[in-house]
């Protein structure tokens, strides 16, 4: 029993050399909410953790896979070497669009970085649940971790893009670098947003995921990338179905990439194409787009801070 | 505030104010399991307080025993306290960097080896790559996983994987450190070397959260008690009379003595 006592009289001695209070100058240092975060600042402020947790996500998703990587470069050829049959010989596509193969990876690089970024951030917090019961950390890591793996394995796909181009001829310029940046920019903004949401969601309704499925099925043909943007204004002329659909941003994002790669494949056509493959506004468009998507991702952050607190709870 | 300890001197560790925790329970799953149960005016949820009303500060330094009986909330008002869960009423406010082990796991990924994990949970815990450099000796020689640490996480043995846990918990430059059932798992040698290293670290003047059933260790480590009953805090004060109000020292001292190995023996 006298140790028992020596031993908590031990604790009590403070300001040795040892003493952590000390060191650490805890008398400077301020009384915190534990749980506090500042959201998406904090996850930017720690990006030692943020990479170890994109790093262990790539090494995750080709675990215990032979080729490795090489899947993020056969998976895209195969889909693209899909539609191209389909839409382009099939469907006789090829014939009125020059280089439609191009049209449409220029598009489909982008909107598969937007449903991988998404559908991987949507399981993200479910995936880490053991994280999130037991260690308080910012939870907007997990969907900005997905959304950076995404972005990791777009590279490929760019890499299949451009050496696409260089085959058939590419003429790039300086407007079109400009424009292909501002669409995969609006991509990325679109994507944090969307996967922040969705992986709070998808916590408190597990009927998200189907949902969510959906979405993904849709996306592809809402954009024009199987089909020539021409088609809409054929179709709908300017009116009000012509709003609606390019009030969807990944329409902008898509025409915006085709801009920077598609249409300087095209040669002597280009002009031409410059005039009927996209609308007039489309730089202006583009940078509206992006605002909307900012101000999202902005709703995103403040409606994820709402729900996040149910998170641990509701993970069960 | 109702804080029994604020007239001590010295800067507060933990402050806890008026906290309440409280979770749903949910009777169905499905949204026509719930249409029939409200046509029958039975209930779909339920509500319970896992944390009632909890009020109490703790200095720097100080090494508080939490004890309850299983249920009694204590793994909620820890996770209150290191800020993985955030209360429905009431404050918590902490000072400085708080590490430790929640309900024995550590939250790693079963796929990635020990080393990346040890990396993964000290970044989480605060460290940068440097500080975890600087201390990853000790961590592996502390868990003693030996030719394991290259290998996935979800191979370890249980105890294997708990001890690396503790390892990297407390070998981070902490201010707080939570130990939740720390002693739950582990064979004797570890748990003796588990005491004797928060032992170490309390004397270093962090202040320890320590929850276990175990009296005899409460006893050696802590200098208050507090007893949560249902929620509520029954008991904020001496270690000896907080035992005594639950009773485990009689319990405890019949069967294999195992409290008092961890009391006496070290």
């Amino acid at each position: 029993m006298t140790d028992v006592v020596d031993g908590r009289t031990g604790g009590r001695h403070r300001g040795g050399p040892g003493d952590v209070a000390e060191r650490h100058g805890l008398a400077h240092v301020p009384l915190i909410d534990p749980a506090g975060s500042t959201g998406l600042l904090e996850v930017l402020r720690r990006r030692y953790l943020l990479s170890l947790l994109v790093r262990r996500e790539i090494k995750a998703r080709y675990l215990g896979s032979r080729f490795g990587l090489l899947w993020s470069y056969i998976n895209p050829l195969v889909r693209f070497l899909t539609f191209y049959f389909v839409f382009g010989i099939i469907a006789g596509r090829g014939a009125t669009v020059e280089n439609f193969a191009i049209h449409l990876f220029a598009g489909m690089v982008i909107v598969h970085f937007l449903t991988e970024s998404y559908s991987a951030g949507m399981r993200s917090i479910i995936g880490n649940k053991g994280l999130v019961q037991k260690m308080a950390m910012p939870k907007e890591m997990f969907p900005v971790a997905s959304m950076l793996v995404s972005l990791y394995h777009t590279g490929p796909q760019l890499v299949i893009l451009i050496g696409a181009c260089l085959v058939t001829g590419w003429d790039p310029d300086l407007v079109g670098f400009g424009a292909a940046l501002l669409g995969f920019v609006i991509i990325l903004v679109l994507a944090t947003a969307m996967a922040l949401l969705f992986s709070a969601l998808n916590v408190l309704f597990r009927d998200f995921g189907r949902l969510v499925q959906n979405i993904t099925q849709v996306v592809p043909f809402s954009v024009p990338m199987m089909y020539p943007y021409e088609l809409i204004t054929e179709r709908f002329g300017t009116g009000i179905w012509h709003t609606v659909y390019m009030a969807n941003p990944v329409v902008e994002a898509v025409l915006l990439m085709q801009r920077g790669f598609w249409v300087n494949t095209t040669g002597d056509d280009q002009p031409a194409y410059v005039e009927s493959a996209f609308p007039a506004d489309l730089f202006q468009r583009g940078w509206i787009v992006l605002a909307c998507c900012t101000v999202f991702l902005v709703f995103s952050q403040w409606a994820f801070s709402r729900l996040e607190r149910r998170l641990p709870e509701a993970i069960g | 505030m109702s804080v029994a300890t604020a007239t001590r001197t010295g800067l507060e560790s933990i402050v806890v104010d008026h906290v309440s925790k409280e979770f749903r329970l949910q009777y169905h799953r499905t949204l026509k399991q719930m249409a029939v149960a409200k046509s029958r005016k039975q209930k779909i949820s339920d509500r319970f307080l896992a944390v009632d009303d909890v009020s109490f500060a703790v200095q720097q330094g100080e090494s508080i025993g939490l004890m309850g009986l299983n249920g009694s909330g204590k793994s909620t008002l820890l996770r209150m306290v290191n800020g993985s869960m955030v209360p429905d009423r009431g404050s918590v406010r902490t000072r400085g960097r708080i590490s430790g082990l929640i309900a024995t796991g550590a939250g790693f990924h079963n796929q990635l080896t020990g080393r990346e994990n040890i990396y993964m949970n000290a970044a989480i815990l605060g460290m940068s790559r440097q500080q975890t450099d600087a201390r990853f000796e000790e961590i592996v020689e502390f868990a003693d996983v030996g030719r394991f640490l290259d290998t996935p996480v979800g191979v370890y043995s249980s105890g294997m994987y708990s001890r690396l846990g503790f390892a990297v918990a407390v070998h981070v430059d902490c201010d707080v450190f939570i130990a939740d059932e720390v002693l739950a798992v582990g064979d004797k040698p570890f748990k003796k070397k588990c005491l004797a290293k928060m032992e170490e670290v309390r004397r270093s003047g962090v202040t320890l959260f320590y929850v276990s059933h175990a009296a005899g260790s409460v006893k050696k480590m802590c200098d208050r008690v507090l007893v949560l009953e249902k929620g509520r805090l029954v008991f904020d004060g001496d270690v000896q009379e907080g035992i005594d109000l639950l009773e485990y020292d009689g319990d405890d001292g019949d069967e294999e003595n195992d409290d008092e190995v961890l009391g006496a023996d070290i």
